[in-house]
């Protein structure tokens, strides 16, 4: 039996498929985010305690350190972290799978609050307050 | 946009199976370690001299590196054997998990063969090489 997956981009776009969806594309989108934000850092880490590297591993780092970068990464991070606790949760115990929905509604309540205030710190440092 | 059929998955334990379950419990062994991490810092005296960013920064990889820029007078007891085992767990698990989600992102939006086979061969070379540097530098700092 053949797996079919001709779905085209705008047919895609045009799924409604509300909380989950939403949740499965931002954990997707945050999982490459860390992989390449991470990939980097272990490179520029090793490169910063080289002197031929030095440079450009220090220069890598300093887009770490920018507040703009960390607003975005501190997002899918600790969005895939939070989301990522629920789908082991869900996975594990399957029987709870039936509270998906109310699950994710728990998920955002749980992130709202910790982004916000981690928003509210870096943002006030990064506008040199 | 046209796509070629592929076969589904087979059930049963496999690699797949085995990586499916590896990613979830590599996800609570890194939160498992990040609490370790937390505590550990807050025992050596980092409510005092630590910023709330500079602790994160420990807990998400315990590396003494992490702790240069603090107020941390003594940094000898953030260099030990039993920190540098936490990292590289650490650098296991997140490495591994999140290599292996880029192999299904992979898996997921090309349909070439060819092109995929080599694509997981890369991801392969990318895990390999990252953990490597990765060891240099915890070993190292």
């Amino acid at each position: 039996m053949g797996l079919k997956r001709n779905v085209g981009l705008m047919e895609a776009l045009r799924y409604q498929g509300k909380g989950p969806m939403l949740t499965y594309i931002l954990h997707r989108i945050g999982g490459l985010s860390i992989v390449i934000f991470v990939g980097l850092h272990i490179l520029a880490g090793y490169l910063a305690n080289h002197a031929w590297g030095a440079n450009l591993g220090i220069f890598i780092n300093s887009i770490y350190e920018n507040w703009l970068f960390q607003v975005f990464i501190f997002f899918f991070a600790l969005f895939h972290a939070i989301n990522g606790l629920r789908i082991v949760i869900l996975d594990l115990w399957p029987k709870l799978i039936e509270y998906q929905r109310e699950a994710i509604w728990l998920e955002w309540f749980v992130f709202l609050p910790i982004y916000g205030i981690a928003l509210f710190v870096i943002v006030r440092s990064g506008l040199g307050g | 946009m046209k796509t070629k059929q592929r076969p589904a998955p087979l059930g049963g334990f496999n690699f797949d199976y085995i990586m499916w379950l590896f990613t979830r419990l590599s996800a609570l062994a890194m939160y498992l370690i990040v609490i370790v991490a937390l505590t550990g810092a807050l025992l050596m005296s980092a409510r005092q001299n630590m910023s709330i960013a500079d602790l994160m920064r420990w807990a998400f990889m315990p590396n003494p590196n992490h702790v240069a820029s603090t107020n941390i007078p003594d940094i000898e007891v953030w260099k030990t054997i039993f920190w540098q085992v936490m990292a590289i767990l650490m650098l296991f698990f997140a490495g591994a998990h999140g290599l292996h989600g880029l192999l299904n992102v992979v898996e997921d939006y090309i349909s070439s063969r060819r092109i995929r086979m080599s694509l997981r061969a890369l991801v392969l070379v990318i895990w390999v090489a990252i953990s490597l540097i990765g060891i240099t530098v915890i070993v190292t700092s």
